[in-house]
């Protein structure tokens, strides 16, 4: 019990430290490493209190997908001003030491989630440990593909006109670039391209190209 | 103390909920952050509902968290889409410049 509460206490000491880092830092890409940080330390709260299908849904889809993409359209938009000494790397990035602590905070997280999850009938509170075969991933897939299946499909399109939207509204026409028009090529018929010419002997053909 | 209940977990999700308001209010640089707080405050929302779920033992939480994390992503790649076409069409995207609507 007295373990469990330390590493309650340690984890969230870590996400509060690092929400109001994502706040205050002033430099967006430290925000971002901060976030991350943020969702992996909430992720492993989520392991040891018994949700361990959620803690490993928000450490794929938020650090893998979304901290990426926001890291992604920072680099982008260039919005530190760094272009210069950004990725030159002749003196040394400012970023490197930063990167480098949130790491090595999140690889001593994975350790303690990783080695607790050895005893974690100690650890668990006993409210939330039941007696049963069924693992918390199977038992939210009984629940959620009988009772929410709507819902869950409603999702899947709330997924998909999201990602119709952000490519309708980042893409843009270039000038002079030549593309295969399909419509064009199909449509084409035998009298536009083809033109049969009686040749006369010993004449020849004139061609007006 | 060392005894963590359904509070402490409420108290750690209030505590972030807060965090992300604050960041939304006191911004100074750019709407990105605004994004990023936004993410803060569903992930203390998430936080409530995982451990009420667990504390009384029901799954209804924790499906509303995976649907609340669909809903998220979505928000996040629509709200980076915006972004990226207006600083294509403003050249920025700070706060105090963005001033069009002369709200």
């Amino acid at each position: 019990m007295i373990a469990h509460a330390i590493f309650f206490y340690i984890f969230s000491f870590i996400a509060i430290i690092s929400a109001v880092m994502v706040t205050v830092s002033k430099n967006t890409v430290h925000s971002v490493f901060f976030l991350i940080l943020d969702f992996i330390s909430i992720s492993c709260l989520f392991i040891m209190i018994g949700a361990e299908f959620l803690g490993m849904i928000m450490l794929i889809v938020y650090v893998g997908a979304v901290a990426v993409l926001f890291l992604f359209v920072v680099m982008m938009l260039n919005v530190a001003h760094q272009k210069n000494t950004f990725f030159k790397s002749t003196h040394g990035s400012r970023h490197i030491p930063i990167g480098l602590l949130v790491s090595l905070i999140i690889f001593f997280e994975l350790v303690i989630v990783v080695g607790g999850w050895k005893y974690k009938p100690d650890l668990i509170n006993s409210i939330s440990l039941e007696i049963s075969e069924v693992s918390n991933t199977h038992s939210i897939g009984y629940v959620l593909y009988t009772d929410y299946i709507h819902l869950f499909q409603l999702s899947g399109m709330i997924l998909l006109v999201a990602m119709i939207g952000a490519i309708i509204l980042t893409y843009r026409k270039r000038e002079g670039l030549k593309r295969q028009s399909y419509f064009s090529q199909i449509s084409r018929e035998k009298g536009d391209g083809v033109d049969l010419v009686d040749v006369e002997k010993n004449k020849g053909v004139k061609i007006d190209v | 103390m060392f005894e963590i209940g359904l509070g402490h977990y409420l108290t750690l999700g209030a505590v972030i909920f807060t965090i992300g308001v604050v960041g939304i209010f006191l911004n100074r640089k750019n709407i990105i952050v605004i994004l990023m707080s936004i993410e803060l405050i569903l992930l203390s929302v998430n936080i409530n509902l995982v451990s009420f779920s667990i504390f009384i033992n029901d799954l209804s939480g924790q499906i509303f968290t995976l649907f609340i994390l669909t809903v998220a992503a979505a928000e996040a790649a629509i709200g980076l889409a915006i972004i990226v076409v207006y600083y294509r069409n403003a050249g920025t995207i700070r706060v105090e410049e963005i001033d069009k609507l002369k709200g």
